[in-house]
C-alpha cells in the first residue's frame, strides 16, 4: 500500500486514465475522446462540467460499466482494461444519484451485498455492516432492518455510501451522489464526506454539475468540456484565481474571490489578542484595563469564558456602578474551524466590523476584524496566484513538449 | 332428487373430481410459470423479441379450447396429455406478458447499481430484478390459473380429467332428472375450486413479495 504524505496508510490507489477513448457505433464524433489523467492515491478529484461532456462516460469507463473503445485504465499500476468486468467492479465502490439501494433488500442485505459476493465469512459481514452504518452516522440497532423506503432521501444516500464502501474498496467512484437531495441535507452530506476521507484516505472521483460542491469536496477539480476534454485540473485554489481559460472562468461563475474564501479557514488566518475583562472584576479594574489598552472598547466575558458584551467607553460612563445595562451583547461568534467567508458574514453583520472567535465549548480565543480579513484574502490570493503561474508554466511546457513530438511524428509520417 | 340429496349421494366421485380439477391445474400452472417466465427473461431486452412472445401467446389464446383440444386428439391420443398440453399452452400468455411489464418495469437505475457493485448477468436477474418484477408476474399467474380452472372443464371432451366430466355427463342427459344437478355441482365446484386457490395466492403473495415493496 502505498503511503500519503501525513504518514497515514493510505488505502486509496492510484487511478492512470491513459488515452480513454469512447465512441458510440452510428456517432462519427467520441463521446469520450483522448482522455488521459493521473488521480493519487488518497485523493478525492471531482470531474465537473456542464451536462453532457461525458464526464459520466469517463466515470463509468473506470468500473467499465461502459467499455472504452480505446485507451487503457490503470488501477494501483495494474492494468485493468481487458479484466473481468465482474471482478473489477467489487474492488471499486460505485455510488450513484438517489442512492440506488434496492427497494426489496433491508438496509443491512443492500450493504451486505457486495462483501457476500466476494465472500467473506458471514460474522465478519454482520461486523462490517454494523460499523458501515455507524460511520455513516445512522444507529444501527435502529436502520439494520429497515427497508430503503422508510428512510429519508439523505438516509438512503449514506446507506449508498455505506453499500459503496461495504468491501473496503481502495477506489470509490460517485455519479453525482447527493443530486437528488434538498441543499441541507447536501450540505450535511458533503461534511459527512470530508469526514470520512479524513479517516479513510480512499481514492474518490466524483462527479457533478456543480461547481460549489466540486470547490468544497474536492483534493482536485478536473473542470471538463465537451467530449470529455480536460480544460483544467488542478486545485480548487489555483482554478479559483487563475482559471487557464474563458470556459473555465465561465464556469467558476461570478464571485470567484468569495468562493475562495470558502477553502480558507479562521485558523489560517492571524487571530488578534484583545483586551479582556470577565464579570467578576470590579468595575475600577474594568476601567483602568480600558484605559491602559489604548483601545476604545473592552470584551466583557461570562464566567465561562465566553464573549458576552463589547464595553465602550461612553458605556461604562453611563453604567454607572452595574453592569446590568451597559454595552452590547456579542451576536455572533465564530469557531477556529469556520470558513472565512463566514467570518465575513459576521463581520459584515457586526455594527463595530470585529468577530470574536471562539474555541471548543465557546470560550473566548481571539477577535477577527475587517482589517485582517482584507489583509489575509490578500495574502492569499497573491499566493495562489504565483502558485497557478508556476502551474500553467509547467502546463505549457509540457504542452509544446507534446505538439513538438507530434510535430516530428508527422513530419517522419509524410517522409515515410 | 333434489339437490343436496345429489351432493351426499356423489360425495365421493364428486371430490375425485375435485381434487383431480385441482390437480391438473396446479400442475399446468407449475409449468406455464415456468416456461413463460424463461419466454419473459428471454424476450424482455429487445422490442421485437417481446413482441413476438405477446403475439404468440396472445394467438394461442384465441384458439378456441374445444378446438384446441380437439386437434390435440390425434396427435397425443385421448385422456391427460392432452389436457396437460392445452392447458399449459393456455396460461402461457398472462405470465409471459405480465413477466415481461414486470421485468421491464425494474428502475434502470437499480439495474445500473446492481452492474456497477458487481453482480453478474445471472447474480443481477435473480437477486435484483426478478424479485422486483415478481408482484406483477404473481399477478399473471393468478389470472392464468382462474383462466385455466374454467378452461380445464373442456377437458372432458378428451375424456381428460376433473369436474369437467361432471358439466359433459349433465348436458349429455338433458332431461333427465339427475342432468341439471350434474351440471350444477359441476360448475360450482370449479367457482370454489377457483376462489380457493385465489385465496393461496394471497397467502403466497405475503409470503413471497419483500415487506420493502409490498403496496
Amino acid at each position: 500500500m502505498p503511503e500519503s504524505s501525513d504518514g497515514h496508510a493510505a488505502t486509496g490507489a492510484t487511478i492512470e486514465l491513459d488515452n480513454l477513448t469512447k465512441v458510440y457505433p452510428g456517432s462519427p464524433a467520441p463521446a469520450v475522446d483522448n482522455v488521459s489523467m493521473e488521480i493519487k492515491a488518497g485523493e478525492i478529484v471531482i470531474f465537473v462540467g456542464p451536462s453532457g461532456c461525458g464526464k459520466s462516460t469517463t466515470l463509468k469507463m473506470i468500473n467499465r460499466l461502459i467499455e472504452p473503445t480505446g485507451g487503457r485504465i490503470r488501477i494501483g499500476g495494474e492494468d485493468v482494461t481487458d479484466m473481468d468486468p465482474v471482478k473489477l467492479r467489487r474492488k471499486i465502490g460505485y455510488a450513484i444519484q438517489s442512492a440506488g439501494l434496492f427497494p426489496h433488500m433491508t438496509v443491512a442485505q443492500n450493504i451486505a451485498l457486495v462483501p457476500k459476493m466476494v465472500g467473506w465469512p458471514k460474522p465478519r459481514i454482520k461486523a462490517r455492516v454494523e460499523e458501515l452504518l455507524d460511520l455513516v452516522g445512522l444507529d444501527p440497532g435502529e436502520f439494520h432492518g429497515r427497508y430503503p423506503r422508510q428512510l429519508s432521501g439523505g438516509q438512503q444516500q449514506r446507506v449508498g455510501v455505506a453499500r459503496a464502501l461495504s468491501a473496503d474498496p481502495p477506489v470509490l467512484l460517485m455519479d453525482e451522489p447527493f443530486g437528488a437531495v434538498d441543499p441541507i441535507t447536501r450540505d450535511h452530506l458533503q461534511d459527512e464526506l470530508i469526514r470520512l476521507q479524513h479517516e479513510l484516505h480512499k481514492t474518490i472521483v466524483f462527479v457533478t454539475h456543480d461547481f460549489d460542491e466540486a470547490i468544497k469536496i474536492g483534493d482536485r477539480i478536473a473542470v471538463l468540456r465537451e467530449r470529455s476534454h480536460i480544460a483544467q485540473f488542478d486545485t480548487p485554489e489555483a482554478i479559483l484565481t487563475n482559471p487557464a481559460d474563458d470556459f473555465v472562468s465561465g464556469f467558476v461563475g461570478a464571485g470567484a474571490a468569495l468562493k475562495r474564501l470558502n477553502l480558507t479557514r479562521v485558523r489560517d488566518v492571524e487571530i488578534t489578542d484583545y483586551p479582556t475583562v470577565t464579570l467578576d472584576d470590579p468595575l475600577q479594574e474594568i476601567f483602568n484595563r480600558l484605559r491602559g489598552s489604548g483601545t476604545n472598547e473592552i470584551l466583557l466575558l461570562d464566567k465561562r469564558h465566553r464573549p458576552y458584551k463589547w464595553l465602550r467607553r461612553g458605556d461604562l460612563m453611563r453604567a454607572r456602578g452595574s453592569l446590568a445595562r451597559a454595552g452590547t451583547l456579542v451576536s455572533d461568534t465564530v469557531t477556529r474551524d469556520a470558513t472565512l467567508r463566514d467570518a465575513l458574514e459576521a463581520v459584515l453583520t457586526d455594527n463595530a466590523g470585529r468577530v470574536a472567535v471562539t474555541g471548543r465549548r465557546g470560550e473566548y480565543e481571539g477577535v477577527v476584524d475587517m482589517e485582517t480579513l482584507i489583509n489575509s484574502v490578500h495574502e492569499l490570493l497573491e499566493a495562489d496566484r504565483l502558485d497557478a503561474l508556476e502551474h500553467q508554466h509547467e502546463l505549457q511546457e509540457l504542452r509544446s513538449a507534446q505538439t513538438h513530438a507530434e510535430q516530428e511524428g508527422a513530419e517522419g509520417g509524410t517522409k515515410a | 332428487m333434489n339437490f343436496w340429496e345429489y351432493l351426499s349421494n356423489r360425495h365421493q366421485q364428486l371430490l375425485t373430481d375435485a381434487y383431480q380439477h385441482a390437480s391438473a391445474v396446479f400442475q399446468c400452472m407449475v409449468a406455464a410459470t415456468v416456461i413463460g417466465v424463461l419466454i419473459g427473461i428471454v424476450a424482455y431486452r429487445t422490442e421485437w423479441g417481446a413482441s413476438l412472445a405477446t403475439t404468440a401467446t396472445s394467438t394461442i389464446l384465441t384458439i378456441p379450447s374445444l378446438a384446441m383440444i380437439g386437434l390435440l386428439i390425434p396427435i397425443v391420443g385421448l385422456g391427460v396429455p392432452p389436457t396437460v398440453i392445452a392447458l399449459t399452452l393456455y396460461g402461457l400468455l398472462p405470465i409471459v406478458r405480465n413477466s415481461i411489464v414486470g421485468l421491464r418495469g425494474v428502475d434502470p437505475s437499480l439495474v445500473d447499481a446492481a452492474t456497477g457493485i458487481g453482480m453478474s448477468r445471472l447474480m443481477r436477474l435473480v437477486r435484483v430484478e426478478l424479485p422486483l418484477a415478481w408482484p406483477p408476474i404473481l399477478t399473471g399467474i393468478r389470472v392464468s390459473t382462474q383462466m385455466l380452472m374454467g378452461i380445464a372443464a373442456i377437458a372432458a371432451y378428451a375424456s381428460g380429467p376433473g369436474l369437467g366430466n361432471e358439466i359433459f355427463r349433465g348436458i349429455g342427459s338433458l332431461g333427465s332428472k339427475n342432468a341439471l344437478n350434474q351440471v350444477l355441482a359441476g360448475t360450482l365446484g370449479i367457482i370454489i375450486l377457483a376462489l380457493l386457490f385465489d385465496a393461496a395466492y394471497v397467502l403466497i403473495g405475503r409470503l413471497t413479495i419483500s415487506r420493502g415493496i409490498r403496496a
